[in-house]
């Protein structure tokens, strides 16, 4: 077990946000945060890596509580991938090179270059290495986050919906690509997501929020039409396409021939 | 997690290297111009000789007295002051994440020159005396210089106060200092209304910042000020770089960005501070001088700040310099010729875009 969750409570200006949120996570595995807009996967993943300081409960991190360590140790162990990242006049291995922050004493070093050089052999984006990243695409932007947060040498990482700003290739790639770093180095990873066909493909583990609290949480046993129209409020139906599990909306949300919403009962 | 190790390209140690020989660039330019201006003025010195006295060796007793008195520490005066505003313009720009961060726009300088207004004509510590030499005699430069000291850090202190209530938050501090420096202004208006024409033209005269006010005791405090706070900011430089990479990405890599947010306002205001209150308002350096290097060697604050701290010192001393040679033998205040130089060669480069 790399880390496990206990009765976590997050409180907003005395509004619960999070509350009764417990699990755990191995190493090697990949876990989706499920859930709709607004119900706190965000605020979650960051109370994982202490931005937010949850009002109650424990977060173990190998055996250590996370809040006895210091902001560089969790910064040693955890790496974190916003879903908003800032550009400036950077080239894409400098602004990767920052992710080595949490390890710099006073200057870089040839080793922290190496590192940062073999990340973007793995990512495949050599090519990217001296490109200024205010003139990078959105999805371009995204990789050199996640690229960022790889360097941390991490032990678990944090992905807030990491492919939302990808197209079709790039989503499969740098979600098959965390899948494999996941495996090869042991590590795990905890990313919130809306497609829950990705997940399926890509997690190994599902835990659905609803109403601030844990509604559902386990393999892919739980991923049922019953969870999902409890949890997202719509009707859907799952299948197989080529042997692999698909999710589709069951009935239409909207009334076509009408050609407005109506409501779904 | 440990990543095997692959080899630097060489074009990105290509692309360091140009950085470093900009910054070295500047150093030796810094140093040429120094000579430059040392030996111009109403009586010529060849830069040799000015090379020479410089060193220790006396060539001729006047122009040694002219140098050490008088144009040296004017000189040395400008590279710190112009150093010390663009250093802290571009922390300010990095802590505050915005482009207009400056000494000027956070209300520092106006609350400066609103307490030497209220030294002068509250306490009377400054008359107008019509001399060609020196127009205005400040009879107590001290207690002005105090005053002012003494209202930076008051305006400083209300922008933290408002800002910790909102922790900590970039608007909050660029707008409480907006603010500041608008109610400043009004009760340095409101005070000179009141006061007598030799006063007024006192702090009218004060406000106009001239780095030929220095001598050599304000120059060291200055000095050790402006080293150590730049000594400070190149030790934060990665958490400067990891803020600019947005407030979360930054707590992602454990940098406390209230506390870095909150230790470098306060450092930043007491450079702008130490360097208002003994040289009065020099605008613009601290806003632009950041700016023009970044369009060189890019936002990196690893070269940015030592870049910036150069280029600072290089654009106040030739300002200077312009200033004291442009009407001759009529001496300008340098404030009035930095927006002058400046501001035409900011508007170029951001017409000219970044260099590639």
């Amino acid at each position: 077990m790399i880390l496990s969750v206990e009765e976590l409570q997050f409180l907003y200006r005395n509004r619960k946000i999070l509350h009764d949120i417990a699990f755990s996570i191995n190493e090697g595995e990949v876990v989706a945060i499920l859930g709709p807009n607004g119900v706190g996967k965000t605020t979650l993943l960051k109370c994982l890596n202490r931005i937010l300081r949850p009002k109650s409960g424990t977060v173990h991190l190998e055996g250590k509580n996370l809040f006895d360590l210091g902001s560089m140790e969790v910064a040693r162990r955890i790496g974190y991938v916003p879903q908003r990242v800032e550009t400036g006049r950077l080239t894409a291995f400098d602004a990767v090179l920052l992710g080595r922050r949490p390890h710099i004493k006073w200057d870089i070093t040839e080793k922290d270059m190496q590192i940062v050089v073999s990340v973007f052999k793995l990512l495949s984006m050599e090519d990217m290495l001296l490109r200024y990243i205010d003139e990078m695409s959105g999805g371009e932007l995204q990789k050199v986050a996640i690229a960022r947060s790889l360097v941390q040498e991490p032990k678990i990482l944090l992905l807030d919906e990491p492919t939302s700003s990808l197209d079709l290739r790039n989503q499969v790639e740098i979600l098959a690509t965390i899948r494999q770093i996941v495996l090869d180095h042991k590590i795990a990873a905890i990313m919130t997501m809306h497609d829950l066909n990705q997940a399926l493909r890509y997690a190994d583990r599902f835990i659905f929020l609803k109403g601030g609290k844990v509604h559902a949480h386990g393999g892919v046993e739980v991923i049922t039409p019953q969870t999902i129209e409890e949890v997202y409020g719509l009707p859907v139906i799952i299948g197989e396409i080529s042997g692999m599990r698909c999710v589709i909306p069951g009935r239409p949300a909207w009334d076509c021939s009408a050609g407005r919403v109506s409501s779904k009962s | 997690m440990h990543f095997g190790d692959g080899a630097v390209p060489e074009d990105y140690l290509v692309y360091i290297r140009r950085k470093i020989f900009w910054i070295l660039g500047g150093l030796l330019l810094l140093f040429l111009m120094l000579i430059y201006s040392i030996s111009v003025g109403q009586v010529a010195i060849p830069p040799y000789e000015v090379f020479q006295t410089i060193m220790g060796l006396s060539v001729s007793d006047s122009w040694d007295s002219i140098i050490w008195n008088i144009r040296l520490p004017q000189a040395l005066a400008a590279i710190v002051a112009g150093a010390g505003l663009s250093v802290a313009g571009v922390v300010m720009q990095s802590i505050l994440r915005n482009p207009l961060g400056s000494p000027f726009t956070l209300g520092i300088s106006n609350a400066g020159a609103f307490g030497a207004a209220l030294s002068v004509i509250v306490l009377g510590t400054g008359r107008m005396q019509s001399t060609a030499a020196n127009a205005v005699v400040i009879n107590n430069p001290y207690l002005t210089t105090m005053v002012a000291f003494l209202f930076c850090l008051l305006a400083t202190g209300i922008i933290l106060l408002i800002s910790r209530i909102r922790s900590s938050s970039p608007e909050v501090m660029i707008l409480a200092g907006v603010a500041l420096s608008s109610l400043f202004t009004a009760g340095t208006m409101f005070l000179q209304y009141f006061a007598d024409d030799t006063q007024l033209a006192a702090v009218v005269f004060w406000t106009f910042g001239d780095v030929g006010r220095a001598n050599w005791p304000t120059l060291k405090i200055m000095t050790v000020v402006v080293l150590l706070a730049t000594l400070f900011f190149m030790i934060n430089r990665w958490d400067y770089n990891a803020i600019d990479a947005g407030d979360e990405t930054a707590k992602g890599l454990g940098v406390n960005v209230e506390r870095v947010r909150m230790v470098g306002m306060v450092v930043t205001a007491l450079v702008s501070a130490v360097i208002v209150s003994f040289l009065g308002v020099i605008g613009f350096v601290g806003l632009v001088c950041p700016h023009m290097v970044r369009r060189i060697i890019g936002d990196d604050q690893r070269y940015l700040i030592p870049g910036s701290t150069i280029f600072g010192g290089i654009l106040l001393l030739a300002s200077d310099t312009a200033a004291r040679l442009i009407i001759s033998p009529y001496v300008l205040p340098v404030s009035i010729l930095t927006a002058f130089m400046g501001a035409p060669t900011f508007i170029y480069l951001l017409l000219r875009g970044y260099k590639r």
